[in-house]
């Protein structure tokens, strides 16, 4: 079962390093979302209700660009899977003598690889760029293991997509709803100044306690209630999202 | 000439056809301006306490920011299909038809004026219903023929990547520069609040004028003060862009 799942995710890692033009999308549309925010709206930082302990705006809106790449990550793992499914080799895996669910957990061991090349990616992006990491290196690690959590997670939804959809396009599809869910959290911007109903919204969205987790080692030293909830916001959306993967493929084996 | 508008005017309904026959595909290039222009108003709406926006509302203020986001796409869209023809043969045997090529560059880069236009009436529409001012009949019509420009000339950049590197996924490069050349300006802010970089790059960003064109129905009045910039940078990205894309398209195959 091991060596099934490391093999698969070798190979998914090898075919993203083959073809970055993929992956490239996963860090350059957050990296230039990320520029047009903080070149617009860094003034935001004196409105009533901003954090006054903050570095600067560049510091606030890393965990909101870490947060989108993890999402892009998990719509581009869905893409990969339906491919595999609309060229064929899907099915000669299922012949493949290999317990199935290695399947999905080998491209979700992937995932969360690329998900702490991509957090690594936007907090160098940063450091680069004058933001500061106020936790210092447990802090990085503490963003790290969040956005691996959460990048498997967003990994499996999109694999769920892929195996009830089978077509690439339909996934791709849901490009526009990732952006939905994730305006209305807190990720971009302080909840309490977040505007109807975005706001209300916003406290129900894990994304929020996922966004929220992942900034504070950076604006804050380590406090323990946002990042434990960014921990279980990442774990919860992980956990469902897995267990809906693998009823897709139990439901994909019923079909064949 | 005849012969030729019935050409432009064929190849034209065969890229419309398009949103038609596969809805499912053309669906997110529809609904992502109008969802961008609701998040972006509804996360930020709170910055319009800075003064400098010359309005009292963030979301009349971002609207535009949506039109110029649906020509964007629309322009990607046209090269992404064009890549998508020449992969499966099709293109070449359009190119063996006795037309001359620039008049084949108009075909498809007209076709992305008019597909623009869809996500910008929803855009409209649902901005309108969420109480953004109405930008009275000049404003609309300014904005439409500058939203309609502008997706000519990224279909005629993203004509040249799709001529260039002949494959569907050169799909994101089409995709990010009409995104880059849209955000880089005074979308989220007017200048005077825009950091130092950033108002540098939307001082000599053509787009900006194209921005301001649109915004100023949605803020204030139309004035020719804003409007002539407008069409001067638009004139200035249609002939550039446009001639190395004819460029590029006579130099296919030869």
């Amino acid at each position: 079962m091991t060596r099934a799942v490391l093999a698969l995710a070798r190979r998914a890692l090898r075919n993203v390093l083959r073809r970055p033009q993929f992956v490239a999308p996963l860090v350059v549309f957050p990296s230039l979302m990320l520029a047009a925010n903080v070149g617009g709206l860094s003034r935001t930082t004196s409105l009533p209700g901003f954090p006054t302990d903050v570095h600067g705006f560049l510091d606030f809106q890393l965990a909101a660009a870490i947060t989108q790449s993890l999402l892009l990550g998990g719509v581009s793992a869905g893409i990969a899977v339906a491919l595999e499914i609309e060229g064929g080799f899907f099915d000669r895996l299922l012949a493949a003598p290999i317990p199935r669910i290695a399947i999905v957990l080998g491209r979700l061991a992937a995932t969360s690889v690329i998900a702490v090349a991509q957090v690594a990616y936007f907090l160098a992006l940063g450091l680069i760029f004058g933001a500061q990491i106020r936790a210092g290196i447990p802090g990085a690690l503490l963003v790290a293991a969040i956005g691996a959590l959460a990048g498997t997670g967003f990994g499996a939804l999109g694999v769920m997509l892929a195996l009830r959809a089978r077509s690439a396009s339909t996934v791709q599809g849901i490009f526009p709803l990732v952006f939905v869910v994730l305006f209305v959290s807190s990720a971009f911007f302080p909840r309490q100044l977040l505007q109807s109903p975005a706001r209300q919204i916003a406290r129900y969205n894990p994304l929020s306690y996922l966004a929220d987790g992942m900034r504070d080692p950076i604006i804050h030293t380590v406090r323990a209630t946002p990042v434990l909830d960014g921990f279980a916001a990442a774990a919860g959306i992980a956990a469902v999202a897995i267990a809906l993967s693998v009823l897709a493929l139990r439901g994909r084996l019923g079909d064949t | 000439m005849k012969a030729r508008a019935r050409v432009v005017g064929a190849l034209t309904r065969r890229a419309l056809n398009e949103i038609l026959r596969v809805p499912g595909a053309a669906l997110p290039g529809v609904l992502a301006p109008t969802i961008f222009m609701l998040g972006i108003s509804s996360v930020f709406g709170a910055a319009i306490q800075l003064h400098g926006f010359g309005t009292t509302s963030f979301r009349a203020f971002v609207v535009p920011v949506g039109f110029l986001q649906s020509a964007s796409f629309a322009g990607a869209a046209t090269g992404v299909n064009l890549a998508r023809d020449i992969e499966h043969g099709w293109f070449d045997r359009l190119l063996l038809c006795p037309t001359p090529r620039v008049v084949l560059l108009g075909a498809v880069v007209s076709s992305a004026s008019l597909r623009a236009l869809l996500p910008s009436s929803f855009l409209l529409a649902v901005a309108l219903a969420l109480g953004v001012p109405f930008p009275g009949l000049l404003g609309i019509l300014l904005a439409a023929v500058l939203v309609m420009g502008l997706a000519m000339a990224v279909a005629c950049y993203a004509v040249l990547i799709a001529l260039h590197f002949r494959t569907q996924q050169a799909a994101p490069l089409m995709q990010v520069g009409g995104f880059v050349a849209v955000l880089f300006t005074t979308s989220y802010a007017p200048a005077q609040l825009l950091t130092g970089w950033l108002r540098t790059v939307s001082r000599i960003n053509p787009v900006t004028h194209i921005l301001t064109g649109v915004r100023q129905g949605f803020v204030a009045h139309v004035t020719w003060a804003a409007t002539w910039p407008a069409l001067v940078s638009l004139a200035g990205m249609l002939i550039v862009l446009g001639g190395l894309a004819a460029r590029a398209l006579l130099r296919t195959g030869a």
